[in-house]
């Protein structure tokens, strides 16, 4: 599947954004005065706003987004949308209200930090509801995506709790928890998804199977169509290895090791939040180039 | 609404005939022809005479070779959307814009509902939906539903642009929900088959296999085609053959 741009920001950021806010509706960071108050939950919402802006530079015709919010009986992808808007307002409600009243609203934080992670569920559940491309139709898949949410987010309130407050903060040990777990489940996540396949073939594709193996003599125009651009993509494949190496080593280890020895560093914490940033986005990358879609299946590949 | 409807008891597709099939594109223009000026925007080209022109068609002609050694064959294969009974590219839309009638079971595009996001695309197996690279919205086979009720239209026009145009009739148009019209019992008497039917779609087009190869060819090997053009040339009679034999004599 083609890697666009506008998709890895937009999973990358708006994961992140709704991991923070997660956090901030739990009440694990504290903000000592009303500024920080507004900058915790600034930094959530810039970070939501900029996925969901970028996701719509995905479409064909942005100017009728709105419409995405009405299939949600049926449609991830709606769900997503609905929940996204849902969680947004709500979390703006719950910042506002917290700033008026000098103190967090205990249940409107905690429907906040249900809500995000409901949303970042229905993100991935868009891929991994797919049957056409065994890499993302995985049981893992959402957990994934959740497991890297959380642990940005982590990374990102230990930062500015620990700018806040002038020491390292008490959610350290946590995000280091978190960001171990990420990295477990992101490890099976590679390892498992999509190993057996979609179970379709050149054969069972054409049906002609009883003749014998089935092999592409002409393909059916001379360029590259759509369907080719934006599912065929194989660029990245001999190099998947080593991106999937650079994409733990920016989002995992450095982060870790950031956290492990300069805790009450903002600088590191900055640093370490930006590149745990680069190191999602390269796994998010590669979640779409190493993905094959069944459709290739009748251009010549074999799975 | 993307829920789908309950199966319809009318079940519209193509029957296409892999045995006789030739390959020879007029469906894939004949439909081009006629869905870029009738339903929905016009299916565009971008750079159509320069190095690398794209666009969007709902249909196309794949050719496989199919089988080993002497019984290896050539299958050109037409390919459109199947109308699918289980169409998995109607409950991910999230606009209702992509949906499957509840009357006939053709599944369409609301064109100005859709947002062109291409979740209904990823989903399809088939690779059925193309976007429109200058519309920016998700076209696909509408089995002509602009022609087959089109009573303004000669009876035997009032079928799918690629069915009335095949010059081979490798395809055919009918109810496949009755058993007992002319498609179910082709389908029946041919051994017409589903594409991918482990990825659950339940397609209402069906493929009908190319025929097993007439028994002498096989035993009898490949013609010997040197041999054949000596006999004729040699052995005829008549002024050719005279003046065949006259030149061989002056040589």
């Amino acid at each position: 599947m083609r890697p666009a741009f506008s998709l890895i920001v937009f999973t990358t950021l708006s994961g992140l954004g709704f991991g923070l806010a997660a956090i901030i509706g739990l009440g694990l960071i504290t903000a000592p005065t009303a500024f920080w108050w507004l900058v915790y939950n600034g930094v959530a919402l810039a970070l939501i706003g900029a996925g969901v802006v970028s996701s719509t530079m995905h479409l064909g015709h942005p100017e009728r987004a709105w419409r995405a919010m009405t299939q949600w009986r049926s449609s991830w992808l709606s769900r997503e949308g609905v929940l996204a808007a849902l969680t947004t307002i709500l979390l703006f409600g719950f910042a506002v209200d917290g700033y008026m009243n000098g103190a967090p609203n205990f249940v409107l934080g905690v429907a906040v930090a249900i809500l995000s992670l409901v949303t970042i569920w229905c993100t991935a559940m868009i891929y991994a509801s797919l049957k056409t491309v065994a890499r993302w139709f995985h049981p893992l898949t959402p957990f994934m995506f959740v497991g890297y949410a959380l642990a940005g987010g982590l990374i990102a309130a230990v930062t500015m709790d620990a700018m806040a407050n002038g020491d390292a903060s008490v959610l350290t040990q946590p995000a280091l928890l978190a960001l171990l777990s990420a990295a477990v489940v992101a490890v099976l996540w590679s390892k498992q998804a999509g190993a057996e396949g979609s179970g379709s073939t050149p054969e069972s594709a054409t049906g002609l199977g009883a003749l014998g193996p089935v092999r592409m003599l002409m393909p059916p125009h001379s360029e590259e169509n759509w369907l080719q651009h934006e599912m065929g993509f194989v660029v990245a494949r001999k190099h998947a290895d080593t991106l999937r190496k650079i994409s733990l080593g920016l989002a995992i280890v450095l982060p870790g090791l950031a956290l492990l020895a300069a805790a009450s560093s903002p600088v590191a914490l900055v640093l370490a939040a930006l590149i745990h940033i680069a190191g999602v986005m390269v796994s998010r990358w590669l979640f779409f180039a190493e993905a094959k879609h069944t459709v290739t299946l009748y251009y010549g590949q074999r799975h | 609404m993307t829920d789908m409807p309950p199966p319809s008891d009318v079940k519209l597709g193509l029957v296409i005939d892999l045995d006789i099939c030739v390959g020879c594109q007029a469906c894939v223009v004949n439909c081009k022809e006629w869905n870029t000026a009738g339903y929905g925007a016009p299916l565009s080209d971008v750079n159509a005479y320069g190095d690398n022109p794209v666009g969007s068609w709902l249909n196309r002609v794949h050719t496989f070779e199919a089988g080993t050694g002497k019984d290896a064959r050539v299958v050109h294969f037409p390919k459109s959307c199947l109308h699918c009974e289980d169409a998995p590219c109607v409950p991910v839309c999230p606009t209702g814009a992509s949906y499957k009638r509840a009357e006939d079971g053709i599944v369409l595009v609301n064109e100005d509902w859709c947002i062109g996001c291409g979740l209904c695309a990823w989903s399809c197996p088939y690779g059925a939906r193309e976007m429109d690279p200058a519309e920016g919205v998700m076209k696909k086979c509408t089995l002509c539903v602009d022609r087959i009720y089109n009573e303004t239209l000669e009876e035997e026009d009032q079928i799918p642009a690629c069915v009335r145009t095949c010059p081979t009739s490798a395809r055919h148009f009918g109810d496949l929900g009755d058993p007992n019209s002319d498609v179910s019992k082709l389908v029946a008497e041919r051994g017409g088959f589903d594409l991918m039917p482990e990825q659950d779609t339940k397609p209402v087009n069906k493929y009908l296999p190319p025929r097993p190869r007439q028994a002498e060819i096989e035993e009898d090997g490949p013609v010997d085609l040197v041999a054949l053009a000596n006999t004729q040339t040699n052995e005829g009679a008549g002024f050719w053959s005279w003046l065949d034999k006259t030149l061989d004599r002056l040589q």
